[in-house]
Protein backbone atom coordinates (compact mmCIF):
# COMPACT_ATOMS: atom_id res chain seq x y z
CA UNK A 1 0.00 0.00 0.00
CA UNK A 2 2.91 2.32 0.86
CA UNK A 3 4.48 1.58 -2.51
CA UNK A 4 1.20 2.20 -4.34
CA UNK A 5 0.65 5.47 -2.47
CA UNK A 6 4.16 6.65 -3.24
CA UNK A 7 3.75 5.77 -6.90
CA UNK A 8 0.51 7.75 -7.06
CA UNK A 9 2.04 10.79 -5.39
CA UNK A 10 5.07 10.75 -7.65
CA UNK A 11 2.80 10.26 -10.66
CA UNK A 12 1.18 13.56 -9.72
CA UNK A 13 4.65 15.11 -9.41
CA UNK A 14 5.60 13.93 -12.90
CA UNK A 15 2.37 15.21 -14.46
CA UNK A 16 2.71 18.60 -12.74
CA UNK A 17 6.34 18.89 -13.92
CA UNK A 18 5.45 18.31 -17.57
CA UNK A 19 2.42 20.61 -17.31
CA UNK A 20 4.64 23.44 -16.07
CA UNK A 21 7.18 22.55 -18.72
CA UNK A 22 4.55 23.11 -21.41
CA UNK A 23 3.89 26.60 -20.11
CA UNK A 24 7.57 27.59 -19.92
CA UNK A 25 9.16 25.34 -22.54
CA UNK A 26 12.02 27.70 -23.43
CA UNK A 27 12.96 28.35 -19.79
CA UNK A 28 12.89 24.64 -18.98
CA UNK A 29 14.98 23.80 -22.04
CA UNK A 30 17.66 26.37 -21.20
CA UNK A 31 17.77 25.42 -17.51
CA UNK A 32 17.83 21.71 -18.28
CA UNK A 33 20.82 22.17 -20.60
CA UNK A 34 22.83 23.49 -17.66
CA UNK A 35 22.45 20.18 -15.82
CA UNK A 36 25.46 17.89 -16.12
CA UNK A 37 24.07 14.62 -17.49
CA UNK A 38 27.13 12.76 -16.28
CA UNK A 39 25.95 13.14 -12.68
CA UNK A 40 22.51 11.85 -13.61
CA UNK A 41 23.86 9.00 -15.72
CA UNK A 42 26.35 7.91 -13.06
CA UNK A 43 23.65 8.03 -10.40
CA UNK A 44 21.46 5.89 -12.63
CA UNK A 45 24.27 3.35 -12.87
CA UNK A 46 24.63 3.37 -9.08
CA UNK A 47 20.89 2.95 -8.50
CA UNK A 48 20.46 0.15 -11.04
CA UNK A 49 23.49 -1.68 -9.67
CA UNK A 50 22.23 -1.25 -6.12
CA UNK A 51 18.88 -2.72 -7.12
CA UNK A 52 20.70 -5.66 -8.73
CA UNK A 53 22.54 -6.31 -5.46
CA UNK A 54 19.25 -6.24 -3.53
CA UNK A 55 17.67 -8.66 -6.01
CA UNK A 56 20.64 -11.03 -5.63
CA UNK A 57 20.53 -10.64 -1.85
CA UNK A 58 16.84 -11.51 -1.76
CA UNK A 59 17.55 -14.73 -3.68
CA UNK A 60 20.00 -15.58 -0.92
CA UNK A 61 17.49 -14.85 1.85
CA UNK A 62 14.95 -17.16 0.24
CA UNK A 63 17.22 -20.07 -0.61
CA UNK A 64 16.38 -23.32 1.26
CA UNK A 65 19.59 -23.53 3.27
CA UNK A 66 19.31 -19.97 4.52
CA UNK A 67 21.51 -17.00 3.61
CA UNK A 68 25.05 -17.62 2.45
CA UNK A 69 28.01 -15.31 3.25
CA UNK A 70 27.42 -13.67 -0.14
CA UNK A 71 23.88 -12.65 0.85
CA UNK A 72 25.10 -10.14 3.40
CA UNK A 73 27.78 -8.97 0.96
CA UNK A 74 25.12 -8.22 -1.66
CA UNK A 75 23.12 -6.08 0.77
CA UNK A 76 26.26 -4.30 1.96
CA UNK A 77 27.20 -3.60 -1.65
CA UNK A 78 23.71 -2.24 -2.26
CA UNK A 79 24.13 0.08 0.73
CA UNK A 80 27.56 1.27 -0.40
CA UNK A 81 26.16 2.04 -3.86
CA UNK A 82 23.27 3.87 -2.20
CA UNK A 83 25.70 5.97 -0.18
CA UNK A 84 27.55 6.64 -3.44
CA UNK A 85 24.31 7.97 -4.90
CA UNK A 86 23.91 10.37 -1.96
CA UNK A 87 27.50 11.59 -2.31
CA UNK A 88 27.19 12.16 -6.06
CA UNK A 89 23.89 13.98 -5.56
CA UNK A 90 25.53 16.20 -2.92
CA UNK A 91 28.36 17.10 -5.30
CA UNK A 92 25.84 17.79 -8.05
CA UNK A 93 23.75 20.09 -5.86
CA UNK A 94 26.91 21.88 -4.68
CA UNK A 95 27.90 22.45 -8.30
CA UNK A 96 24.46 23.87 -9.14
CA UNK A 97 24.46 26.14 -6.09
CA UNK A 98 27.99 27.34 -6.88
CA UNK A 99 26.65 28.44 -10.27
CA UNK A 100 23.92 30.41 -8.56
CA UNK A 101 21.17 27.92 -9.36
CA UNK A 102 18.95 27.30 -6.34
CA UNK A 103 15.40 26.21 -5.59
CA UNK A 104 14.35 29.86 -5.95
CA UNK A 105 16.04 30.48 -9.32
CA UNK A 106 13.13 29.52 -11.55
CA UNK A 107 10.40 26.90 -11.91
CA UNK A 108 12.71 24.29 -13.47
CA UNK A 109 15.18 24.46 -10.59
CA UNK A 110 12.33 24.53 -8.08
CA UNK A 111 11.17 21.18 -9.49
CA UNK A 112 14.73 19.89 -9.83
CA UNK A 113 15.70 20.54 -6.20
CA UNK A 114 12.30 19.64 -4.78
CA UNK A 115 11.86 16.36 -6.62
CA UNK A 116 15.46 15.18 -6.31
CA UNK A 117 15.32 16.28 -2.66
CA UNK A 118 12.20 14.23 -1.93
CA UNK A 119 13.78 11.32 -3.78
CA UNK A 120 16.94 11.74 -1.71
CA UNK A 121 14.86 11.47 1.49
CA UNK A 122 13.51 8.19 0.13
CA UNK A 123 17.12 7.06 -0.48
CA UNK A 124 18.08 7.90 3.11
CA UNK A 125 15.13 5.89 4.45
CA UNK A 126 16.14 3.15 2.03
CA UNK A 127 19.66 3.09 3.46
CA UNK A 128 18.17 2.37 6.89
CA UNK A 129 16.13 -0.43 5.31
CA UNK A 130 19.28 -1.82 3.65
CA UNK A 131 21.04 -1.78 7.03
CA UNK A 132 18.29 -4.04 8.39
CA UNK A 133 18.60 -6.28 5.31
CA UNK A 134 22.34 -6.57 5.98
CA UNK A 135 21.55 -7.85 9.50
CA UNK A 136 18.93 -10.30 8.21
CA UNK A 137 21.27 -11.42 5.43
CA UNK A 138 23.94 -12.23 7.99
CA UNK A 139 21.78 -14.79 9.82
CA UNK A 140 22.10 -18.54 9.33
CA UNK A 141 18.36 -19.03 9.12
CA UNK A 142 15.56 -16.61 8.33
CA UNK A 143 12.01 -17.26 9.57
CA UNK A 144 9.20 -16.99 6.99
CA UNK A 145 7.81 -13.88 8.66
CA UNK A 146 11.21 -12.20 8.47
CA UNK A 147 11.55 -13.22 4.83
CA UNK A 148 8.32 -11.37 4.07
CA UNK A 149 9.54 -8.29 5.93
CA UNK A 150 12.81 -8.46 4.03
CA UNK A 151 10.88 -8.72 0.77
CA UNK A 152 8.97 -5.58 1.69
CA UNK A 153 12.28 -3.83 2.36
CA UNK A 154 13.67 -4.98 -0.97
CA UNK A 155 10.58 -3.79 -2.81
CA UNK A 156 10.93 -0.37 -1.16
CA UNK A 157 14.49 -0.05 -2.46
CA UNK A 158 13.42 -1.08 -5.96
CA UNK A 159 10.71 1.59 -5.77
CA UNK A 160 13.40 4.18 -5.01
CA UNK A 161 15.27 2.95 -8.10
CA UNK A 162 12.11 3.03 -10.22
CA UNK A 163 11.33 6.61 -9.22
CA UNK A 164 14.87 7.70 -10.09
CA UNK A 165 14.59 6.09 -13.55
CA UNK A 166 11.62 8.37 -14.31
CA UNK A 167 13.15 11.45 -12.67
CA UNK A 168 16.36 10.98 -14.66
CA UNK A 169 14.41 10.87 -17.91
CA UNK A 170 12.16 13.85 -17.14
CA UNK A 171 14.76 16.15 -15.58
CA UNK A 172 17.96 15.27 -17.48
CA UNK A 173 17.05 13.78 -20.84
CA UNK A 174 13.99 15.61 -22.18
CA UNK A 175 14.93 18.48 -24.47
CA UNK B 1 0.69 -16.45 -22.32
CA UNK B 2 2.80 -14.17 -20.13
CA UNK B 3 5.83 -15.75 -18.56
CA UNK B 4 5.88 -15.96 -14.75
CA UNK B 5 9.57 -16.72 -14.62
CA UNK B 6 11.91 -13.76 -14.32
CA UNK B 7 15.28 -13.81 -16.04
CA UNK B 8 18.38 -13.81 -13.85
CA UNK B 9 18.77 -10.40 -12.15
CA UNK B 10 22.08 -9.81 -13.95
CA UNK B 11 20.31 -10.17 -17.33
CA UNK B 12 17.72 -7.61 -16.24
CA UNK B 13 20.50 -5.27 -15.07
CA UNK B 14 22.30 -5.54 -18.42
CA UNK B 15 19.04 -4.75 -20.25
CA UNK B 16 18.50 -1.75 -17.97
CA UNK B 17 22.02 -0.46 -18.65
CA UNK B 18 21.55 -0.91 -22.40
CA UNK B 19 18.23 0.94 -22.29
CA UNK B 20 19.84 3.76 -20.28
CA UNK B 21 22.61 4.04 -22.87
CA UNK B 22 20.02 4.12 -25.68
CA UNK B 23 18.05 6.89 -24.01
CA UNK B 24 21.24 8.93 -23.47
CA UNK B 25 22.08 8.62 -27.17
CA UNK B 26 18.53 9.39 -28.27
CA UNK B 27 18.26 12.32 -25.88
CA UNK B 28 21.45 13.86 -27.22
CA UNK B 29 22.38 12.70 -30.70
CA UNK B 30 18.96 12.07 -32.21
CA UNK B 31 17.15 15.21 -31.07
CA UNK B 32 17.71 16.92 -34.42
CA UNK B 33 16.47 14.13 -36.70
CA UNK B 34 13.65 13.05 -34.37
CA UNK B 35 12.66 16.45 -33.04
CA UNK B 36 10.18 16.33 -30.18
CA UNK B 37 9.64 12.62 -30.80
CA UNK B 38 13.08 12.01 -29.28
CA UNK B 39 11.63 13.03 -25.93
CA UNK B 40 8.65 10.75 -26.40
CA UNK B 41 11.01 7.85 -27.09
CA UNK B 42 13.05 8.75 -23.99
CA UNK B 43 9.88 8.62 -21.84
CA UNK B 44 8.85 5.30 -23.41
CA UNK B 45 12.29 3.78 -22.73
CA UNK B 46 12.10 5.03 -19.12
CA UNK B 47 8.84 3.19 -18.61
CA UNK B 48 10.21 0.08 -20.28
CA UNK B 49 12.91 0.20 -17.61
CA UNK B 50 10.24 0.81 -14.95
CA UNK B 51 8.43 -2.31 -16.19
CA UNK B 52 11.58 -4.43 -16.00
CA UNK B 53 12.32 -3.19 -12.46
CA UNK B 54 8.74 -3.93 -11.44
CA UNK B 55 8.35 -7.32 -13.07
CA UNK B 56 11.85 -8.70 -12.46
CA UNK B 57 13.51 -6.92 -9.53
CA UNK B 58 10.25 -6.42 -7.59
CA UNK B 59 9.20 -9.88 -8.85
CA UNK B 60 5.70 -8.80 -9.86
CA UNK B 61 5.95 -11.42 -12.60
CA UNK B 62 5.37 -14.01 -9.86
CA UNK B 63 2.88 -11.90 -7.91
CA UNK B 64 -0.91 -12.45 -8.02
CA UNK B 65 -2.15 -11.47 -11.47
CA UNK B 66 -4.37 -8.56 -10.29
CA UNK B 67 -1.32 -6.91 -8.69
CA UNK B 68 0.76 -7.37 -11.81
CA UNK B 69 -2.07 -6.06 -14.00
CA UNK B 70 -2.46 -2.96 -11.80
CA UNK B 71 1.24 -2.22 -12.06
CA UNK B 72 1.28 -2.69 -15.83
CA UNK B 73 -1.86 -0.57 -16.21
CA UNK B 74 -0.36 2.20 -14.07
CA UNK B 75 2.89 2.10 -16.08
CA UNK B 76 1.04 2.32 -19.38
CA UNK B 77 -1.31 5.06 -18.21
CA UNK B 78 1.39 7.32 -16.76
CA UNK B 79 3.72 6.70 -19.71
CA UNK B 80 0.97 7.63 -22.18
CA UNK B 81 -0.08 10.67 -20.13
CA UNK B 82 3.47 11.98 -19.93
CA UNK B 83 4.10 11.41 -23.65
CA UNK B 84 0.88 13.25 -24.57
CA UNK B 85 1.76 16.10 -22.19
CA UNK B 86 5.27 16.32 -23.63
CA UNK B 87 4.14 16.35 -27.24
CA UNK B 88 1.36 18.93 -26.84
Amino acid sequence: MLVAGDLLIFSMFFIVLLSYRNQEAALFAVSQRSLDQRYGAFNTLLMLSSSLCVALGMKGIRQPGGPSPRTRLYFMSAAVLGVGFVIVKSFEWAARIAMGQTINSNDFFMFYFMYTGIHLLHVLVGLAVLTVLCVVGGRERVEPGTVRLAEAGGIYWHLVDLLWIILFALLYLLK
Amino acid sequence: MRSRESPHPVSTWLLLLAATACSLVIGEALVVPLGRYAGAVVIAIAFLKVRWVGLDFMELRRAPRPLRRMFEAWSLLICATLIVLYLT
